[in-house]
């Protein structure tokens, strides 16, 4: 599994979603995790995708979502240094006694308690991926009782701004026909 | 002063400069239709069915190089144009659809005829709107025809509410249209051209692979040039015939699954594959790990996702071909490539592929080429999709740009009837041969009433075996000879041309081919041939499915032995 991670900004209109789900089911192209919401821009939303490199091309994911007439702009952030986080909400069990355990395991994951109620508490965890999968299994053993995710979200570090608007869309594909055949995206930036 | 929504689209499309709608009313688009009178300006063409419709707007839009406009009303209406929507995307023909949707207060509540237009089209359309405010019909229109006929043209829906035709507003027209996602590219980088002309000269067996974006662009000149210039034979897609003349000596055919075979030896063989406004189909490359094995390739397409999609590009040129080619062709160093060529010619000559035998059946391939031989030079010729339209393809060597209309991509039957009567509207003082097979004009024949009615004289050539003739081939070479549900009942055609108000002719001996098709080019109005040909003639070349160009299986010395007979 190679994981990419691909960012799109859309323009925030009804059925756009719809339209990149339906080219990438249509293109066979298979999402691992997606997260939306509002950009720096107004109008535009920002997609976080998710793929695994070994059995979707990803270059044709890319160029396949620019022929959507609403996708502004997409990246491969893959070739960058960036930050990535998820979020994730985790209901576990816990009597009182349990408590102070469950609290000792969120500290060492720097995660927060949310909620707490007599039987049941909500942590809320920030980080990558696997840091959530590790703290996800660290309070499996009390048991879960409901897992909520959000999908990676990304952003490059530094000063660079690959989702910045001002090279346009044409001449993305401008520096891509520049490229042989299977040009990384990454190396425009 | 306000205009209603209905008004407000009849002037966008004034504007646009559309002579025909090919549509159908509904009740949901009824205030269209309704306002339709007061723009005397253009002509609405009342089809049959609204596949027909933007058939008919498709094959007008591929001859007139103007974008084709067709309408329907919601539910079925929809439903039905949706085969000739995804026709138009697959080759890339600009359409812009107007749709009638329920009104809004029904939308998304299962109302009558409601069908979810906008949901249903998006894989099948370039761009699609569901205009729910009358102030944004024009510039929903003006968008709609810039996304339609820039970049790499194709279909784009607007579904229009009937409430929303009905509302007034004032009218503006947008002068300029700016998509901040939508900025197609059309002048190529200088540095891959650069490179192209590099590998040019470098090439000792190069060949050019000319598809429909050659005919799209109207690259003509510049395609010849090029060919000319380095001497580089020129093998045409199937809808890249009629990018390049027939008679020209670099003229080599088509290439593919029922391709010359000279030409699909020659690609196994060549060291530079320069592929210009196509996008390297299966039916072209065959089995892809070994297509062109030797050669590196030259890909110039406009659409950015075709580039590295089904082959490996060493040069990508992302631009309209005809710009393109006119930066690169002064660029290119001027040679000879006599030795390939002759090479090319040599195997020509040991398989000829297209040869028609001289026996007393009336074969198939027999019938097309005298159709080509007969007609004059500006005649354009339509087919529907399957044995017919491969021959059709083989022998089609004219000089008449963009005079060979075919559905490639979606392979739709019955393309030919309605398409016909679009090409016939667009070119009307030229002879327009429908060449159909007798599946594919059931599919479609209603469309004669509207031939018929809007006096078209459109020339139908039923190349009639009684069998779906491809499959009837598939199911011969390739599962045993198991005929299944492939023989086909006919009517009576000729009845059903007089029926319809056109002379019918049925041609079942070789000597009266000629006298039928020169009697219907000379007659002034619509006529129908149904030519009773050989039943069980395959099309030759073949190209196995899933195996590669160089696996072609070339035409059979033919013999006149008892062949198989197929049952139903």
């Amino acid at each position: 599994m190679r994981k990419h991670t691909i960012v799109a900004l859309v323009e925030d209109r009804p059925g756009v979603l719809n339209r990149i789900a339906s080219k990438w089911r249509q293109r066979g192209f298979n999402i691992e995790s997606l997260a939306v919401g509002h950009s720096e821009v107004p109008g535009l939303s920002r997609m976080t995708f998710t793929v695994d490199g070994t059995t979707t091309d990803v270059d044709q994911v890319t160029k396949q979502m620019y022929k959507i007439i609403e996708v502004v702009k997409v990246s491969d952030l893959t070739e960058h240094d960036i930050v990535h986080r998820e979020l994730a909400l985790v209901k576990i069990s816990a009597t009182p006694q349990q408590r102070s355990n469950v609290i000792e395991i969120v500290d060492i994951f720097r995660a927060k308690i949310v909620d707490v109620s007599t039987e049941a508490l909500i942590i809320e965890v920030t980080g990558t991926e696997d840091k959530v999968d590790a703290l996800i299994e660290m309070v499996r053993p009390y048991g879960i009782k409901e897992l909520v995710r959000t999908g990676r979200i990304a952003m490059a570090r530094g000063a660079r701004t690959p989702m910045a608007l001002d090279g346009e869309k044409g001449e993305h594909h401008r520096y891509r026909s520049a490229g042989e055949g299977k040009a990384k995206v990454g190396s425009l930036m | 002063m306000k205009l209603t929504g209905a008004q407000i689209v009849m002037e966008c499309l004034a504007r646009e400069g559309v002579e025909y709608i090919f549509g159908y009313p509904g009740g949901a688009n009824l205030p269209l239709y309704d306002t339709l009178v007061q723009y005397p300006q253009i002509r609405h063409v009342l089809v049959r069915h609204e596949q027909g419709a933007a058939h008919a707007a498709d094959a007008y839009a591929r001859v007139s190089g103007k974008p084709g406009v067709c309408w329907a009303t919601s539910g079925p209406g929809v439903t039905n144009i949706v085969t000739g929507i995804a026709n138009a995307w697959m080759d890339s023909v600009p359409l812009v659809c107007v749709t009638g949707a329920v009104a809004t207060w029904l939308i998304g509540r299962d109302g009558f005829q409601e069908a979810d237009a906008t949901g249903i089209t998006v894989p099948v359309t370039k761009q699609n709107y569901l205009v729910l405010d009358v102030n944004d019909i024009a510039q929903t229109m003006r968008e709609a025809f810039y996304i339609a006929t820039t970049g790499r043209p194709g279909p784009v829906l607007v579904d229009i509410p009937r409430d929303i035709q009905q509302e007034k507003t004032d009218f503006h027209y947008p002068e300029q249209v700016d998509i901040r996602g939508y900025k197609p590219v059309t002048k190529g980088h200088p540095a891959q051209i650069k490179k192209a002309a590099q590998f040019i000269a470098e090439a000792e067996r190069p060949v050019i692979l000319a598809g429909h974006g050659v005919v799209i662009s109207q690259a003509y000149d510049e395609l010849r040039d090029l060919a000319e210039k380095a001497h580089i034979p020129v093998i045409c897609t199937l809808l890249g015939l009629g990018g390049f003349p027939g008679s020209h000596e670099l003229f080599m055919g088509m290439p593919g699954m029922h391709g010359m075979y000279w030409n699909n030896i020659a690609i196994s063989e060549a060291d530079l594959v320069i592929g210009i406004g196509m996008r390297f189909d299966d039916r072209v490359t065959g089995r892809l790990k070994d297509f062109a094995p030797s050669a590196k390739i030259i890909h110039i397409d406009i659409d950015p996702a075709e580039i590295g999609k089904n082959v490996r590009t060493a040069v990508p040129i992302v631009g309209d071909v005809k710009e393109v080619l006119r930066e690169l062709n002064p660029q290119v160093q001027p040679a000879r490539h006599d030795d390939w060529y002759n090479h090319i010619q040599q195997i020509r000559r040991d398989h000829p592929s297209i040869v028609i035998p001289d026996v007393d059946k009336v074969l198939p391939q027999y019938v097309i080429k005298k159709i080509y031989d007969l007609s004059p030079r500006d005649t354009y010729y339509v087919t529907g999709v399957g044995q017919h339209q491969m021959w059709a393809a083989q022998y089609f060597w004219g000089d008449n740009p963009a005079s060979f209309i075919t559905s490639g991509g979606l392979g739709t039957m019955g393309f030919e009837v309605p398409a016909a009567m679009g090409v016939q509207f667009a070119k009307p003082k030229s002879t327009v041969w429908s060449i159909a097979g007798d599946g594919g004009f059931q599919m479609t024949m209603q469309e004669l009433a509207t031939i018929v009615e809007y006096e078209l004289p459109v020339k139908f050539a039923i190349i009639n075996n009684g069998y779906l003739g491809m499959v009837r081939q598939w199911q011969h070479f390739f599962y045993n000879d198991n005929f299944s549900s492939v023989r086909l009942f006919q009517p009576d055609f000729i009845k059903l041309a007089e029926a319809f108000g056109m002379p019918g002719v049925r041609v079942s001996d070789k000597a009266a081919v000629e006298g039928a098709i020169q009697s219907a080019l000379d007659h002034p109005g619509p006529v129908l041939l149904d030519f009773e040909v050989e039943q069980q003639e395959d099309t030759y070349p073949m190209m196995p499915p899933a195996s590669s160009l160089a696996e072609t299986i070339d035409q059979p010395v033919f013999e006149d032995a008892p062949q198989k007979v197929a049952t139903s």
